[in-house]
């Protein structure tokens, strides 16, 4: 139970690495960096790999972008299980719907409240 | 006579008067005192970015002309540019002032092609008194260029700074007792298959260089001549290269040489390599190069403002940075 | 001079950039939003009526929540220049693009300026999230009708 604080740590630094990695030596932008991450993480799940890692890591695999890949996968798998093909299109959200939300509802709201400040 | 790019003044236009203003962070400039103007606001109390960005070149503006004692009526031309797409900071501005306006975009080069068109101007006996400047403005260039202010991308240690801040000069015919414009030289677009958006100062270093040697050679002119040879926003990455690429050229003596990005902040790590931006050679070059003339501290320079030409449209879509650099050289009797 | 020699010039002279240091400093930073997550997991856990599975969600929520005030007062801009991917990888980083695209494109009106360029940054990571979840459901549905693998 307590080592979980720990594998959360390792695992979700090293996911972090990696990026640093894709950013410094592939010299890629961020955004390339964040793609590659999440086509990582579904192609992860589609092989059933990235379940056993958020057992084995918690939050050290669902908060690295990774995971937002998994769980579209990860959707789509469990309604295609139900449905068939047809699911493959309808589940896709079912699971990250969370993460999007927030981030819609957050990102207006700041939008209300603040304003950029070009500090350095 | 056919030049080649290469200009002369041999009326010898006069700059009578400079305006800068800069934003809040600009206080930690190291050229700060020379500033007529600092806001404490970032967008100058204004609602928008680029209305600040207005701002910051028609207080400039002004404050040149009120150091002569005249208004915008009494101005001839109004010569100047900023980075922002299509230019509506300086626009905006323009219809405000109503002096009759050319816009002017050579990116961060701007403040000497301003300068070398009010020239000009004044040559041709067409203008009594011009306005030439250029402006930038950190974060209305930023969210263009590359990303929105507060998103937090890594920057390493070549990237720049696009300084808040405006300079203008006010050049009429010669008059004694100011620095005057004698000649210059117009850059050509040079591009080294350069890519790098964080890594300006190498994209610009060739174009630099190239100027300063057609204006060496074309004038019959030896960098030894001058008291201060200081090219525009270069910042530390970019002039290392410049001094390699000048060297080349057969100049070893590096003593007189200075960059106004490069020392815009001082040597503040939180800045990188340096300022950037076409306010910053502006910023500069009207403050304390100018004041320095003006003491006769400095009797002879050549100022070589350096420019990136691109877009992110242009970066995006895979295109090399070209860039461009323009000189003037600036004398006091 | 050719560009190939002064592209090698410019390899020379421009710094490159600190590897080692930048990796650990992205290990420390990403594993510490992680950590914290994982303390906000066991929060939601203890208090509300979720599982160690059920309690990413709200989680996420709260990260992004988080990251949209770390955001707003310019601090996550730092975090990010400090951590490099540690910052931009994890769910905040996903927050901090949305929420810094959002409140900078508020000056054009918040039907044109936020409700268009709110996800300019983290778009692509969606679309091709999505795409790629499609590919994968696909070829998995496909191979497991084939009877290939199984679920």
């Amino acid at each position: 139970m307590f080592s979980i604080y720990i594998t959360s740590f390792i695992v979700g630094g090293l996911i972090c690495v990696i990026g640093q990695l894709l950013f410094d030596v592939a010299k890629l932008t961020p955004a390339h960096t964040l793609c590659i991450l999440v086509v990582t993480g579904s192609v992860l799940d589609g092989l059933g790999l990235y379940e056993p890692l958020i057992d084995f890591a918690g939050t050290g695999a669902t908060i690295p972008i990774t995971s937002f890949g998994n769980a579209l996968t990860h959707g789509a798998l469990a309604e295609a299980e139900k449905h068939g093909l047809i699911g493959v299109l309808t589940g896709m959200f079912e699971v990250t719907s969370s993460g999007i939300s927030a981030a819609i509802l957050f990102g207006f709201i700041a939008s209300f409240i603040f304003k950029p400040k070009g500090s350095v | 006579m056919v030049m080649k790019g290469l200009l002369k003044f041999p009326s010898t236009p006069s700059i009578v008067a400079t305006g800068v203003t800069a934003g809040p962070l600009e206080k930690k400039s190291a050229f700060q005192a020379g500033f007529d103007k600092m806001y404490d606001d970032e967008r100058c109390n204004l609602k928008t970015n680029e209305q600040g960005h207005s701002k910051l070149m028609e207080d400039a503006c002004m404050i040149a002309l009120s150091k002569v004692d005249k208004i915008p009526a009494d101005a001839d031309f109004l010569v100047t540019g900023d980075l922002v797409n299509q230019m509506t900071p300086s626009s905006f501005f323009a219809t405000t002032v109503g002096i009759p306006y050319l816009g002017m975009f050579s990116a961060c080069a701007t403040s000497v092609s301003s300068l070398l068109t009010a020239a000009l101007l004044t040559e041709a006996g067409m203008s009594k008194l011009a306005i030439a400047g250029s402006s930038s403005h950190h974060n209305s260039i930023e969210r263009q260029f590359r990303y929105p202010i507060e998103y937090g991308a890594q920057k390493g240690a070549a990237a720049q700074w696009t300084v808040t801040a405006a300079g203008a000069a006010a050049v009429v015919p010669f008059q004694k007792g100011f620095p005057s414009i004698e000649r210059g030289t117009v850059g050509r677009a040079i591009d080294m298959g350069m890519t790098d958006p964080l890594n300006m100062g190498a994209a610009m270093a060739p174009a630099a260089a190239d100027t300063l040697k057609r204006h060496l050679e074309g004038h019959g002119a030896s960098a030894s001549d001058y008291d201060l040879i200081m090219t525009g926003d270069l910042a530390t990455v970019g002039f290392s290269i410049f001094k390699e690429l000048v060297k080349n050229q057969g100049i070893t003596e590096f003593d007189n040489f200075s960059d106004a990005g490069m020392e815009f902040y001082g040597n503040n790590p939180d800045f990188k390599a340096g300022a950037s931006g076409a306010g910053c050679s502006a910023a500069v070059y009207f403050s304390e190069v100018y004041q320095k003339m003006k003491d006769k501290e400095y009797k002879k320079v050549l100022l070589i403002a350096t420019g990136a030409l691109l877009s992110p449209l242009s970066f995006q879509q895979g295109e090399t940075i070209p860039c461009i650099a323009h000189a003037v050289e600036l004398t006091m009797k | 001079m050719d560009k190939e020699k002064y592209a090698k010039l410019e390899q020379k002279i421009s710094p490159k950039p600190p590897l080692l240091k930048n990796v650990i400093k992205a290990f420390l930073v990403g594993g510490t939003i992680c950590l914290i997550a994982q303390f906000i997991a066991l929060f939601y856990m203890t208090f509300f009526n979720f599982t160690e599975r059920t309690a990413s969600n709200p989680t996420v929520a709260t990260m992004i929540f988080i990251s949209m005030l770390l955001t707003g007062f310019g601090v996550y801009k730092k975090i990010g220049q400090v951590g490099g991917a540690g910052g931009a990888v994890p769910i905040t980083g996903f927050g901090n693009a949305v929420v810094s695209a959002a409140i900078e494109h508020k000056s054009e009106g918040f039907v044109l300026g936020v409700g268009s360029n709110i996800f300019k940054l983290a778009g692509s990571v969606i679309v091709f999230g999505v795409f790629s979840a499609f590919l994968v459901a696909l070829v998995k549905t496909i191979l497991v009708k084939m009877g290939v693998v199984s679920w």
